[in-house]
């Protein structure tokens, strides 16, 4: 069977679900093709290459410098029509989602979004996709040509890279159809480790703010004391994360209380993840936090209450106060780290 | 401005969920709107013009356009029909998008960015592309300027400022801001209001053939976790035993 790969990208560095796609492709046999769409981005092709793509098909165009999901849905419609590839592959990232949406509304096909597992049975693949966050699996099908599938992050391994490693590389022609929007610009955007793609994640929940030991400014308000004591306990945690090259979770009570940004929320609203390491810090567990986390490989609860439901799905537990221990912690591993 | 916002019953994010029988069980937990869903109401209110909300699904599908007419929506309809029991989330666009030309000249169509039971988070974008629309979706502010409108997207990256114009559609993320609660006159509104319940023979369509099948569901396999807690006089000692359990799990 021919399976195609997209790969996305961000102004040219690729998302790394993308290359764990490739080796999803390569572990259902056929040939793999990597699809690189973009303006400037030539330099993608080889990375596919040595991440075991056996051609790259490349479509480097200005009129595709943006991403915008209507103008990529129709040019890779264009693509796959003419040359009728039997499984369609993208990573499950916000643009990944929509454009295999998009595309499978212009093919007549269907998605099995945010899978974690394939099985191939001839030509038809069977995937297992978490729903309800993840509190139940799913067995899918889709039963049209092509089938369009987008893999979850860190559910499939990519290969080791190749070094000099060369395939086939195709340009292609995009045929962008109508502009729907413009883009006028982007905020601040980061490069750093996302929540999904991380390997170790330090969370911080409700017990942030719980440091006694913290006199807040005379001025503040209780509520503004609350968030500034939280405030505190969340730079214990990044420090740790500092040391272990982790991203910072919370739970949504911590998030609702405004002691961090939503966009670092890990939970059934938030994002759902799947580190090999997750510390969890002054977080209680309610069943929407367990199910955004419960798939960590190994997962270290630090919590002062003996009794809280996280120490069910851990590990190792230390019931104690995180702003005591997590800094030990920190100390501990910078050691053993050699930082 | 004529403004459609689409909303789904789920249930309630606490519920423990079991397959039975192949299928999902939320026990007595209670059936809610989907917590994204209030976004996308929010959003649509504060455009100011006439709000229709509407879902798809059977009688239990009333308790999210009831919510959403609490809040403050103006009409609701429900789109109902045996035929849609085996529906994918292309053919639900192909519905909602027949039920949003049926009521006809729409300027903005609001969803959340996903539904916490099927968690496809797809649906706002094929709704667009079926009606031809701009997908402005994970939308974290919106501003409408005449017939355009501008709109802050979360991306993994960061945020990205797109505009496009109107008609189109939206998917709303929890940056937006809080949903507002529904008022004890909006309660009452909405206990009473007839909701029109919408066949496809109504919207003068076939039921869409489903591309996606469901093969079972399954309970996630128990994790084998036995917690070691780690203990000691002092949290330097606490801190040390417990990196050495980590150190020697080998994966740092």
């Amino acid at each position: 069977m021919k399976i195609w790969v997209y790969i996305d990208h961000f102004k040219g560095e690729a998302l790394p679900a993308s290359w764990e796609a490739i080796g999803a492709a390569k572990s259902l046999g056929g040939d793999v093709s990597a699809l690189v769409l973009g303006s400037g981005i030539e330099a993608l092709t080889n990375t596919a290459f040595e991440y075991g793509a056996d051609e790259v098909l490349l479509a480097d165009d200005a009129a595709l410098a943006d991403f915008r999901t209507e103008t990529y849905a129709t040019a890779l419609s264009v693509l796959v029509s003419d040359a009728a590839p039997g499984l369609l592959l993208f990573p499950t990232t916000s643009r990944g989602r929509e454009l295999a949406g998009m595309t499978a509304i212009d093919l007549n096909s269907g998605v099995l979004v945010d899978v974690i597992a394939l099985e191939a049975d001839g030509d038809k693949v069977v995937a297992t996709r978490p729903i309800y966050a993840g509190k139940l699996l799913q067995k899918t099908a889709c039963n049209a040509t092509p089938q369009i599938i987008t893999l979850r992050g860190r559910a499939f391994a990519k290969l080791e890279a190749e070094s000099g490693r060369t395939g086939t590389l195709t340009k292609v022609d995009a045929n962008v159809g109508e502009e729907k929007s413009t883009v006028e610009g982007y905020g601040e955007t980061t490069s750093g480790v996302s929540l999904t793609d991380a390997g170790v994640i330090v969370s911080g929940g409700r017990g942030t703010s719980n440091n006694p030991a913290l006199e807040a400014p005379g001025d503040m308000s209780d509520e503004e004391a609350e968030v500034w004591r939280a405030q505190q306990g969340f730079a214990l945690i990044g420090d740790l994360a500092k040391t272990l090259g982790a991203a910072v979770g919370a739970s949504r009570a911590a998030v609702d209380a405004n002691y961090i940004p939503y966009a670092n929320q890990v939970g059934q609203t938030g994002k759902v993840v799947s580190p090999d390491l997750y510390i969890a810090n002054g977080i209680s567990g309610a069943i929407q936090h367990l199910a955004g986390m419960r798939n960590s490989k190994i997962i270290v609860a630090i919590n002062k209450d003996a009794d809280a439901p996280i120490f069910k799905k851990a590990r190792y537990g230390v019931v104690g106060d995180l702003h005591q221990i997590v800094p030990a912690l920190t100390e501990a591993m910078k050691a053993k780290l050699g930082k | 401005m004529k403004i459609v916002v689409c909303v789904k019953v789920v249930p309630d994010s606490a519920a423990t969920l079991v397959a039975e029988n192949g299928q999902p069980s939320w026990g007595d937990a209670p059936l809610v709107i989907n917590p994204w869903d209030e976004y996308a109401v929010e959003a649509a209110l504060n455009m100011g013009g006439d709000v229709t909300v509407i879902s798809m699904g059977d009688e239990s599908a009333k308790e999210a356009t009831k919510h959403a007419l609490a809040m403050g929506c103006n009409e609701a309809i429900l789109i109902s029909d045996p035929a849609l029991s085996t529906i994918d989330t292309q053919g639900t666009a192909k519905v909602l998008a027949a039920a949003i030309q049926k009521i006809g000249d729409v300027d903005m169509v609001f969803f959340g960015k996903q539904a916490i039971d099927g968690d496809s988070g797809i649906t706002p974008a094929q709704t667009a592309r079926v009606l031809g629309y701009p997908a402005l979706t994970l939308a974290s502010s919106i501003e409408v300027d005449g017939s355009n409108v501008k709109v802050e997207r979360s991306i993994e990256e960061g945020s990205q400022t797109v505009s496009a114009a109107l008609p189109a559609v939206f998917s709303l993320v929890k940056e937006y801001g809080e949903p507002r609660y529904p008022s004890f006159m909006g309660i009452r509104k909405a206990s009473r209001a007839q909701v029109p319940v919408w066949d496809l023979a109504e919207l003068g369509i076939e039921a869409p053939t489903p591309a996606v099948t469901i093969e079972g569901i399954e309970n996630p396999p128990a994790r084998d976790v036995s917690i070691e807690m780690i203990e000691g006089g002092s949290p330097t000692e606490i801190a040390e035993k417990l990196a050495d359990k980590i150190m020697a799990e080998k994966i740092l």
